[in-house]
């Protein structure tokens, strides 16, 4: 079967998408496919028309890949991809529409304020600032709406710091927005077509946050899979994070991250495109349950191909 | 046993089996490990892994590549001004006269011919070193390695500027290192500063292996070290008997001012290791550099260079030996000079025009970078994410540091890219400097308009004073 391998592009997570896209290329030959690597650019279009794979597997992360962009281009040129469709990937990609769902499913999400420079630079809205502050307390966490991998995710230990945060969170994004720091344990949830695979705890070995370097370097963060879990734990972070993915409409796969407190989980956001990369959580969740990187993409090319079935 | 990481060799055996009649391998490379094999390859991990860190910048310089986006983020010289006929029949007469030579291994010293020419380079900056005291090595990087390989244990202390080579980090961290920085200022770094270091350090019973210096043109500040300081220096480190290693990749490259004798110079070659590179002054791809050190170091430094990979590149030593027997060499650096400083003085200008009143930035007499900083609100990390989207690149000040700070500050190369593409490069870096400007004023309430610097005082002021050290 002939599969094209979407990767690259011009998101900041370029290199990320150029490893999983490596790595799936890898997976795909060994299962007797040919892979047709496509690094997207301009001729994307043409070159799927080109082409004619029988599906593509998107294996970009970012803005671009991951929002839902590349999907509506091959959901018009009826091509069958793997993971969520172009609604569902815009759901995810943006954080604030994702804690709209996730709120509206009635599921637990820190309190959040969002902001677009707009508001701003024309409206004042830095002088709500010290409400909000007050009902979110400190620390706080600013995030700029769409983006992955930590860029730009900045802590606020005081009001001092709040401005600076801002200003770093804008350059990811034109939205962003402030959330309630939740202290806990940061677990992930990845989901393959139905089904929760085993939950991946993060535990940062160094340093004092979970950061952009730390998650994609070898030894600087130690995931523990399955994360040690009480029976009732599991029951409550796999429920919600099966809830998640509904109230966002994800199909495919999707991994969920969030927070379990002592008051239970909070979900923090949902990545339709969850990374492959060598130290990624969702081939690290499938092998605890089992299945090979091949027979992950396997399956995942499975769904994409008969999503009835699935 | 298969090695993690072993795209060439999969490529050779390929070749291998080709040849042979075997069935060539299906897969292009072998398979990715799993993540249980990857925490068992991490628990063989040699403890100095832990100090080498790769960055997040890494992957954002990955778009960097992209044709679209005007990369004044390189440390790159312009190799499309050397003639590529010249470059042909240097490599013909190679070929004809040389052939089994230029393709056998070489002495690990490096050959003498190298060496004449090296000691051609060093005169034209006032330098006679002994033949004897020179190495040449795989690039200019190799000799930093090298050094470190001989002098450094874990835990030593090496001293170098704040900021520093950001490519020299990674080396000393490396050999675990104990890395101090000494701040620099316009007149390169403070010897005040470090006489006062040196101080407490041998209060504490450490004394530092060597001091690492750019002196002149310096990367990534683009400042050089006074006259005067260069003597404080070279007569300190003969005091204590600390060595200084000198980096000088730049010091033809000089645009303005007057030329400035090297440590090896004022020092004669006893405390001093001066390290040396054709990169800039021919081309970096032929990876040749060198390294002159008194002679019980120099024997040290062979056995490590034997080490390390037995000898440099016979054929790119004989391409060397060629260009220089043509004796145009200093003319091709005199046209290389007259292209750098129209570009520097282009950076400068649109500097001037496009920077918003609080940056400051440095006036280099020579080398390839200016280092700008911003105002401590804006992290140059997240401003680099914003600058890739308006299609620019610079590289942030971080790496300069061995301990996180030089995040307001930003390295611009001015010798990669055409006056063109220069001006448009910084403008777009000033534009998203600006709005990054105005948003944190709107946020704090300051009005804080950015104003273009164009007719207020030349905005060049030096970008770190003493009095901050």
């Amino acid at each position: 079967m002939k599969v094209a391998v979407l990767k690259g592009g011009r998101s900041l997570e370029r290199g990320v998408s150029l490893r999983s896209g490596a790595r799936v290329e890898d997976a795909l030959g060994r299962l007797g496919h040919l892979a047709l690597p496509l690094d997207v650019g301009p001729d994307l279009v043409r070159r799927l028309v080109d082409e004619e794979p029988e599906v593509a597997f998107v294996a970009m992360h970012g803005v671009g890949g991951e929002d839902g962009t590349v999907q509506e281009l091959l959901e018009i040129l009826g091509i069958p991809f793997t993971g969520p469709g172009a609604a569902a990937c815009a759901r995810c990609m943006d954080k604030v529409q994702a804690k709209d769902a996730i709120e509206e499913a009635g599921l637990p999400t820190p309190a959040w304020f969002a902001f677009n420079q707009t508001a701003f630079r024309e409206f004042g809205a830095a002088d709500a600032l010290g409400r909000l502050e007050e009902t979110l307390g400190f620390p706080l966490v600013v995030k700029p709406s769409r983006g992955g991998s930590s860029l730009g995710v900045r802590f606020a230990a005081a009001a001092a710091e709040v401005p600076q945060a801002l200003v770093s969170a804008f350059s990811y994004d034109d939205r962003v927005l402030l959330e309630r720091f939740v202290d806990g344990r940061e677990l992930a949830v990845s989901i393959l077509g139905d089904e929760p695979l085993p939950v991946v705890e993060a535990i940062l070995l160094e340093g004092d946050r979970y950061d952009f370097e730390a998650r994609y370097e070898i030894g600087r963060t130690r995931f523990a899979c399955p994360a040690e879990l009480s029976a009732e734990e599991e029951r409550a972070v796999t429920e919600a994070a099966l809830g998640t993915y509904r109230a966002l409409g994800a199909t495919g796969f999707a991994r969920i991250d969030l927070i379990l407190s002592q008051d239970g989980p909070w979900l923090l956001e949902a990545n339709a495109i969850p990374g492959l990369t060598d130290t990624s959580l969702l081939p690290q969740a499938a092998e605890a349950a089992g299945l090979s990187f091949e027979q992950l993409v396997g399956r995942i090319l499975d769904l994409a191909l008969k999503p009835a079935a699935a | 046993m298969r090695k993690p990481n072993g795209g060439s060799d999969r490529a050779s055996i390929r070749h291998t089996a080709q040849m042979s009649e075997v069935p060539e391998p299906t897969h292009r490379r072998r398979a990715h490990a799993g993540t249980r094999d990857l925490e068992r390859y991490a628990g063989l991990f040699a403890e100095r892994t832990g100090m080498m860190r790769s960055s997040a910048m890494r992957d954002l310089m990955a778009i960097t590549a992209r044709p679209e986006v005007i990369s004044l983020a390189g440390g790159l010289p312009d190799t499309s001004t050397f003639p590529p006929q010249s470059f042909a029949a240097q490599m013909t007469r190679i070929a004809q006269e040389s052939a089994a030579k230029a393709l056998q291994y070489g002495p690990t010293e490096g050959f003498e011919e190298t060496k004449d020419c090296i000691l051609e380079v060093m005169g034209a900056e006032g330098m006679l070193p002994d033949p004897d005291d020179v190495i040449v090595t795989t690039g200019g990087q190799q000799a930093i390695d090298l050094v470190c390989k001989t002098l450094v244990d874990p835990g030593d202390v090496v001293i170098c500027e704040a900021p520093t080579y950001p490519g020299a980090v990674p080396v000393f961290c490396s050999y675990q290192a104990d890395v101090i920085q000494v701040e620099c200022d316009e007149d390169g770094m403070q010897i005040e500063v470090l006489e006062k270091l040196l101080g407490e350090l041998n209060d504490e019973g450490r004394r530092p292996k060597f001091i690492y210096s750019v002196p002149s043109f310096q990367n990534p500040a683009g400042v050089t070290m006074s006259v005067r300081r260069r003597r404080r220096l070279v007569e300190l480190a003969r005091e204590e008997e600390i060595l200084v290693v000198e980096d000088n990749p730049y010091g033809l490259l000089r645009y303005s001012g007057e030329p400035m004798p090297p440590l090896y110079q004022l020092d004669g070659g006893d405390f001093v290791i001066y390290l040396g590179t054709f990169s800039k002054i021919l081309s970096p791809g032929i990876r040749l550099g060198w390294a002159v050190a008194p002679p019980p170091v120099m024997e040290k430094i062979v056995l490590g260079k034997q080490a390390a990979d037995l000898c440099t590149s016979t054929l790119t030593q004989y391409f060397v030996r060629e260009y220089f027997a043509e004796r145009r060499w200093q003319r091709y650096v005199s046209d290389l000079v007259e292209l750098y400083r129209a570009r520097r003085d282009t950076m400068l200008e649109a500097l001037r025009l496009h920077f918003p009143a609080e940056a400051t930035w440095t006036e280099p007499e020579g080398g390839l970078f200016i280092w700008a900083t911003l105002p401590d609100y804006i992290d140059t990390n997240d401003l680099l994410a914003k600058a890739l989207r308006a299609d620019v690149a610079f590289v942030p000040g971080q790496g300069a540091y061995v301990d996180g700070r030089g995040t307001h500050s930003m390295r611009l190369n001015f010798s990669g890219v055409d006056e063109e593409e220069i001006r448009e490069g910084v403008r777009r870096i000033g534009k998203v400097i600006a709005e990054q400007v105005e948003l944190y004023g709107t946020l704090t309430g300051e009005e804080r308009l950015p104003e273009p610097a164009e007719e207020s005082e030349p905005n060049v002021v030096p970008f770190r004073k003493a009095e901050e050290a």
